[in-house]
């Protein structure tokens, strides 16, 4: 029973790919593709969030009571990785390799150990506040 | 308001726990570096002059020590999802403790002095008893561990194995205990130290970052579940073996046969650990990577020697296969793997800790420096250059001590001095934002 980790912890790895990709392409100054490269990185990570903080995380408040916890603390590094997204976003119109792999850095340090947290903490207590409703929960995440 | 303060930091400690952990350790580096100087080859010449141990414990209690369980204190609330007890409290006593702990013994080492000797079995014994105690509270709360926990756990075991012992020996040559075969115990003591402690934790810890990080396919799952827990009874088998063929000689070629067996299970995980580098995602090579290759590639190599020495003693008999065996685990995987970790944790915490309070006071005046702008590539690649070669003078001075110590000991004290500036570079700069930021968020209450 661990549908909801398995799923979110899948949807993690699948953005580190697309930020990988987009890294390379900058780092070599192919500003073409990693343009288009960050651009689908960007978009699948605020997909991401949208799937938790949309649904997952005021269900999971709903159902267990903890609207000041685990979830609080994700949102809060959600707003860090936003405000990199927006620097990075800027660092690609100018084509400034520099500052984007010093934020790309930055970026992954804080992705990983979020992702970390949530693959050791969060997504376990949702899989056992949820039980057998996890299905449904997914459900409603896949339709955002 | 949204109170965001410090939300996502309240199981971290505050940075200053870390930091001083990791500004310390550099410094005792410089220390043993210097002692390579001032006495040469000596140092190199004997497992068991007072010269080699102080030089010996400089680095593994001075820098290893320090820089692991500083790191472990700030990581276990990411790694395993719980935080360590009490945690300022710990690193309040825990820092000044191993700090004062190792000078007294690297004190007692080189004046030959008891004193010493029982300020530092005192110092020592409480630090690691509360660092050991709070760490285990907090990795055995773990409700689901994950093989990272897991392989924590193991690897906390094994320092509390190789703690007992050396207190043990060193309240023997303390002058309060008596002290029974030394030297067998001393070899029991540091291999608990290296294969158990540092190595299980090294283990543990790469099935998790090995994989995010560098964007690598996992682990495989045998290797996940089994190694540690292998690795640790294997280390219990040979220890009993090791130290019942004190009475029965004709044990001694078994615990030799039951090592090298073991030995085979770290060489395991490194090339699997190498192979999964290869196969990374994230094609970015920085300096970390490059300080990881060297100390991954080391474990095998040395390993292989010396198995190779021990099993065909014709082979090597020129070379102290345990001494060249000590010099690589310690210079050649313990430090650059430690040195490449201290590039990424130093500048992550110092923008970390400043962007969340950015966000908090939401003061959007002060530029928060990105990792690179905190560390610049040029200054942490400079100083993995200068460690290789440090290492490679280092690895032939075993062979040419006379011709090689002295020079082996100034690359060290210059690649330690680099480390140190880095990392003090990177505080200062923390300091300085900070500063920035308190001041714009007086302003902004003023106006």
């Amino acid at each position: 029973m661990a549908r909801i980790t398995d799923t979110m912890a899948g949807d993690h790895r699948r953005c580190d790919l697309l930020f990988a990709e987009a890294e390379a392409s900058v780092s070599d100054s192919n500003w073409d593709a990693g343009t288009a490269q960050f651009n689908e990185f960007h978009s699948a990570m605020e997909h991401h969030f949208s799937m938790e903080e949309g649904v997952l995380f005021p269900t999971f408040e709903e159902a267990s009571g903890m609207t000041m916890g685990p979830t609080q603390m994700m949102r809060v590094e959600h707003t860090q990785m936003r405000q990199l997204f927006s620097d990075m976003a800027q660092a690609v119109e100018k084509q400034d390799r520099d500052a984007y792999l010093g934020l790309s850095e930055t970026l992954m340090m804080i992705m990983q150990q979020h992702n970390m947290k949530e693959e050791q903490m969060l997504y376990p207590m949702t899989d056992r506040t949820f039980g057998g409703g996890a299905d449904e929960v997914i459900e409603k995440m896949n339709a955002v | 308001m949204l109170n965001t303060a410090n939300l996502s930091l309240e199981q971290a400690p505050p940075i200053s726990i870390p930091l001083r952990f990791f500004l310390t350790a550099p410094l005792f580096g410089i220390a043993a570096a210097l002692m390579m100087i001032w006495y040469g080859p000596e140092v190199m010449t004997s497992r068991w002059s007072p010269q080699t141990l102080a030089l010996t414990h400089l680095l593994t209690l001075g820098f290893l020590a320090l820089v692991m369980t500083g790191a472990l204190l700030q990581i276990l609330p990411v790694l395993a999802g719980i935080a360590v007890p009490r945690v300022v409290l710990v690193g309040n006593l825990v820092h000044p403790l191993l700090t004062v702990g190792t000078l007294g013994l690297v004190a007692g080492f080189l004046l030959g002095s008891t004193a010493w000797l029982k300020l530092a079995v005192v110092a020592l014994g409480a630090g690691f008893a509360i660092y050991i105690l709070a760490a285990a509270v907090a990795l055995w709360r773990v409700e689901l561990p994950n093989n990272t926990v897991a392989g924590m756990r193991m690897a906390l075991l094994a320092l509390a194995v190789t703690v007992l012992l050396g207190l043990s020996l060193g309240a023997g040559f303390a002058g309060w205990d008596t002290l029974i075969y030394p030297a067998l115990y001393t070899n029991v003591h540091l291999t608990w130290g290296m294969l158990g402690w540092v190595m299980l934790l090294l283990i543990g810890v790469s099935f998790q970052v090995v994989p995010m990080f560098q964007v690598t396919p996992e682990y495989p799952k045998w290797i996940r579940s089994w190694l540690p827990r292998l690795l640790l009874v294997g280390l219990a088998i040979w220890t009993m073996l090791y130290v019942a063929a004190v009475n029965k000689p004709e044990l001694a070629s078994w615990s030799l046969v039951w090592l090298t067996i073991i030995l085979v299970g770290y060489i395991a995980f490194a090339v699997i650990t190498l192979r999964l580098q290869q196969q990374r995602r994230r094609k970015i090579t920085d300096v970390t990577l490059m300080f990881w290759r060297i100390g991954i590639t080391t474990i095998p190599i040395s390993f292989l020697i010396w198995g190779i020495g021990r099993l065909f003693p014709t082979a090597m008999e020129q070379v102290d296969l345990d001494l060249l065996l000590g010099v690589c685990m310690i210079f050649g995987v313990a430090i650059p793997l430690l040195n490449g970790m201290l590039y990424k944790i130093v500048p992550f915490l110092s923008w970390f800790h400043l962007q969340n309070r950015q966000l908090a006071t939401m003061c959007m005046t002060v530029q928060i420096p990105n990792m690179k702008q905190f560390l610049p590539d040029r200054s942490s690649k400079r100083q993995f250059w200068v460690y290789l070669l440090a290492l490679v003078v280092t690895l032939l001075s075993v062979f040419a001590p006379a011709l090689l110590v002295r020079p082996a000991g100034v690359l060290l004290a210059l690649s330690f001095v680099l480390l140190g500036h880095n990392l003090l570079q990177v505080a200062l700069r923390y300091r300085e934002v900070s500063g920035e930021l308190s001041e714009a968020v007086a302003d902004g209450q003023e106006g």
